[in-house]
């Protein structure tokens, strides 16, 4: 009974002592401890919704920001979180001021990916993970970019190079290199012969044999010492359990606090999803709750990765920003330009890096969203370049074809 | 072409040891208007019967809060008890619809018909985030779907795209015409976009369709007007209607109507249009056969919606008649609310017991694990609905999920003697049955065991 006092942090914490143990496992795929690829690490959130970037790097010295937006802001609020006598922070994000403060935040405004006109999530979404010029569907591209950007080290990277977090399927990640697909909060205590015995109906199917494996082999490595007891009531009480973590406050915590374990080894990959930037009604409160779970999610990293995170650059993208004025329910509709986040050791920070386009009517985008003045890819090309050393030309033509990224500047130290 | 196993994997809710597969493409399509007899054994309460509740519930909520704002303890306490008392049946009565929900799947003589309504509520996803109307989504099934999926697709659409739940998920219940009455009263009220771009790209043309901003734009202002409060139900309001003519798709709406009919008017046209009948036609084929769908069966499907003008049994039919949909090997994986009535079936229970209503048994059986398993009961990621593809649910740790509850849960679902698994794997996969699943069966431990193998088996998990 004493597991059940290990919290989980400790057992994660053994996991790499015991993990040569674990190759004995008939359901062990030979782990290549390859030295990893780069020293550096990155982190890539993708904010799904459309999160409003006028909203949360306010342009509260632009003539026209207090007509567009001042039902958003309390007149004392206005430029309140001052970053540099033009952008202000909202206050959602007050907790990253000394992020800002010690060079670790910048941000790049007025930035997109190229999608353009029909705002929907879900193609915008696609295009953003893609990495390409156009919605996947039509050009057959179907792999994500951080995946060509791996396929580009040859053999040099071990299926933890790159890994997954969470319970969804993340397109950014998918394609031909194999990656890691796991998040907290799930054990797997099987008995000998049920694993043997699901080892013999999954064989014949590759696709589930190639998931159950992995499921099996991370769920061990994850939580090895389950792996001695498995009784039914044991498999039980796991799954309630898992069911209440999943279901507490604080997952995205969770998400961080197992990113930065995953990162501390051998991964220098990582990817993972917060939600809930869609705020078509009431957005004065509707985006608390995300710029919340954003300012902690990045607190956490920084804490766990320890001195790591001075090696490490956190990069939060969208797929698009949102109208410039509001709607008429005290929200904003979907628009085009907006906001992505760089935090991190890594990073040149403290800066809002932008050519900013102004928020006069004619300088808008279609007289409605913010215009998006450079490619949302450039930026993420530019941490690519300075965080792992990957040819310029490489990032043009293979991790976001045709990109031009001439014009970006360097936000990596 | 038909057989009856793969009309109760593919297209049903798998196969069962007291009722019999589907005897041809007539009986699938036989019954898809009426109640039928697990409707009427398992009722779901009606959304509109819960909204009473549900004012009575936000108006406890307002009185509590005004009593902390006073400083009213007896008075906090005093409604504090309603609000919760009323927010917990409402909460619970919502868990016993979904247990309805999953009992009727489990004992249907026609699977088809429960798939299609699983379908279409996917195709029409709304829900209320916020306790307890979260768990009301069935009710709201029951009402906009249920009834409307064996006829045209118009009267699926109007109830389903105008229903509260969805007037109130896609923020409806906000959208002002700029120049209404409503307005005009007030500072800073206007369009709202939201329903407007979701039911031209999720609901009709998809996002592929020849559609634009502007026609987003001038739906917007044609839909002011519809709006709900849980106070007084879905309404049209003229003081909230933006008026004038509105142009969407070059054609010109409610010159000389009011919104409320030239909404239906539009909404008509769109099922009229040949985007629709491609975007429906390709939806049910990803659905029901294959995640790449051949372009001759989504042809033939769509043909069939332009052709009866959005007829579903039409469609249906035309979809079940080619033998397309029938011959490939099963392509798609299960999604884990199918795995779990499929496998309630398999096992052959027909009653269910009163604790998975409320409590944690339903927690531990169903909702619970439907969050592990990547699909939180009726509350998808978005307005899309859930994924289809192969790739997005056999996710690691969703297939972990997906052992940990076909190894637990099965077998505490019935009460007598677990059944041999080596008869039990004969019934849940017929014909599907291969000689490791056979071999695993013989060689499992125990028969809870060797159930959980079998229902955890690829063979099982595909349709």
């Amino acid at each position: 009974m004493s597991k059940q006092k290990l919290s989980r942090r400790d057992v994660l914490l053994r996991s790499g002592a015991l993990g040569c143990s674990l190759a004995a496992s008939p359901f062990m795929t030979p782990v290549t401890f390859a030295s990893a690829p780069w020293e550096n690490r990155l982190v890539v959130i993708l904010l799904r919704g459309g999160m409003d970037g006028l909203d949360v790097v306010q342009p509260y010295a632009a003539p026209s920001f207090d007509d567009m937006r001042g039902a958003l802001i309390s007149s004392e609020n206005a430029g309140q979180n001052d970053l540099d006598g033009y952008f202000s922070l909202h206050a959602g994000l007050s907790g990253l001021r000394s992020m800002w403060d010690s060079d670790d935040l910048a941000f790049a405004h007025a930035v997109s990916t190229p999608y353009r006109d029909k705002r929907s999530h879900f193609d915008g979404q696609d295009l953003l993970e893609a990495g390409s010029g156009e919605v996947s569907g039509k050009t057959g591209m179907r792999d994500g970019w951080l995946n060509r950007l791996i396929q580009l080290q040859g053999a040099g990277y071990s299926t933890r190079t790159a890994f997954a977090v969470g319970r969804e399927d993340l397109a950014i990640l998918s394609g031909k290199a194999p990656v890691s697909e796991w998040g907290p909060n799930t054990k797997l205590p099987l008995s000998p012969q049920a694993q043997r015995l699901l080892e013999i109906v999954y064989h014949s199917d590759p696709l589930f044999n190639e998931t159950i494996t992995e499921a099996i082999e991370l769920a061990n490595l994850m939580n090895p010492l389950e792996a001695e007891v498995a009784e039914s009531e044991n498999l039980m009480q796991e799954m309630a359990d898992t069911i209440r973590e999943e279901s507490a406050v604080g997952g995205h915590k969770r998400l961080a606090e197992f990113t930065a374990l995953q990162l501390k080894e051998e991964t220098r990959i990582a990817s993972f999803s917060l939600n809930g930037w869609d705020t078509h009604r009431g957005q004065k409160n509707g985006i608390r709750a995300p710029l919340n779970r954003l300012q902690e999610t990045l607190i956490t990293l920084k804490k766990e990765l320890g001195p790591i995170w001075g090696k490490t650059a956190v990069v939060a993208m969208t797929e698009f920003g949102r109208t410039a004025r509001l709607n008429g329910s005290s929200g904003t509709d979907h628009g085009t330009g907006g906001v992505m986040v760089l935090a991190g050791g890594a990073v040149r920070g403290r800066k809002v890096y932008s050519d900013w386009p102004g928020l006069e009517a004619s300088q808008l985008y279609r007289d409605r969203d913010l215009m998006p003045t450079e490619d949302v890819r450039s930026y993420a090309g530019s941490v690519l370049e300075g965080l792992f050393g990957v040819k310029q030309s490489d990032i043009e033509t293979s991790v976001f074809p045709g990109l031009d990224m001439s014009a970006v500047p360097k936000v990596i130290l | 072409m038909f057989d009856p196993e793969t009309a109760a994997i593919r297209f049903g809710t798998g196969l069962s040891p007291r009722i019999n597969a589907p005897s041809g493409i007539d009986a699938m399509l036989n019954g898809l208007s009426e109640p039928t007899m697990e409707e009427q054994a398992f009722p779901i309460n009606s959304y509109s019967s819960y909204r009473p509740a549900i004012w009575n519930s936000l108006l406890a909520g307002k009185k509590m809060n005004k009593a902390v704002r006073d400083g009213d303890e007896v008075g906090q306490k005093k409604a504090r008890k309603i609000y919760r008392k009323l927010g917990t049946a409402l909460f619970d009565a919502g868990n016993a619809d979904g247990v309805a929900e999953l009992m009727r799947g489990t004992v249907t003589e026609n699977g088809f018909k429960q798939r299609l309504v699983w379908f279409w509520a996917d195709h029409f996803s709304a829900y209320q985030a916020v306790r307890p109307q979260k768990r009301l989504v069935s009710s709201y099934i029951e009402e906009a779907i249920r009834p409307n999926i064996g006829g045209s697709f118009y009267s699926l659409l109007t109830a389903a795209s105008l229903h509260p739940v969805m007037l109130k998920f896609l923020d409806q219940d906000r959208s002002f015409g700029p120049n209404s009455k409503r307005a005009k009263q007030q500072e800073n009220l206007g369009l709202n976009e939201n329903l407007a771009r979701e039911i031209l790209e999720l609901h009709t043309m998809g996002v592929d369709g020849a559609y634009s901003q502007k026609d987003v734009r001038e739906f917007a202002r044609l839909l002011t007007g519809y709006t709900y409060n849980h106070k007084h139900g879905a309404r049209f309001l003229p003081a909230f209607a933006e008026p004038g003519p509105k142009y969407i798709l070059n054609q010109s709406y409610a010159e000389d109507t009011s919104n409320e009919q030239a909404v239906l008017s539009f909404l008509k046209n769109l099922t009229l249009h040949p985007d629709t009948a491609h975007h429906i036609a390709r939806k049910l084929v990803v659905h029901f056969v294959s995640d790449e769908p051949k372009p001759e069966l989504v042809s033939h499907v769509s043909a069939a919606f332009l052709g009866s003008e959005g007829n579903l049994l039409k469609t249906y039919e035309a979809l079940l008649e080619h033998p397309m949909s029938w011959k490939s090997p099963d392509q798609k994986i299960k999604r884990p609310l199918d795995l779990i009535v499929s496998s309630m079936r398999a096992m052959g229970i027909n009653s269910p017991s009163e604790k998975w209503d409320t409590g944690p048994e339903n927690r531990l059986f169903f909702n619970g694990p439907l969050t592990l398993m990547g699909q939180t009961f009726h509350n998808p990621p978005g307005p899309d609905g859930w994924p289809e593809s192969t790739a997005d649910w056999l996710h690691p740790q969703s297939i972990a999920a997906r052992i940990q509850w076909t190894m637990t849960v099965p077998a505490r679902l019935v009460s007598g003697r677990l059944p041999d698994p080596r008869d039990f794997a004969e019934i849940a996969l017929g014909e599907r049955l291969t000689n490791e699943l056979k071999f695993a069966a013989k060689a499992a431990e125990t028969r809870r065991e060797g159930i959980g193998i079998i229902l955890a088996s690829p063979e099982f998990q595909r349709r």
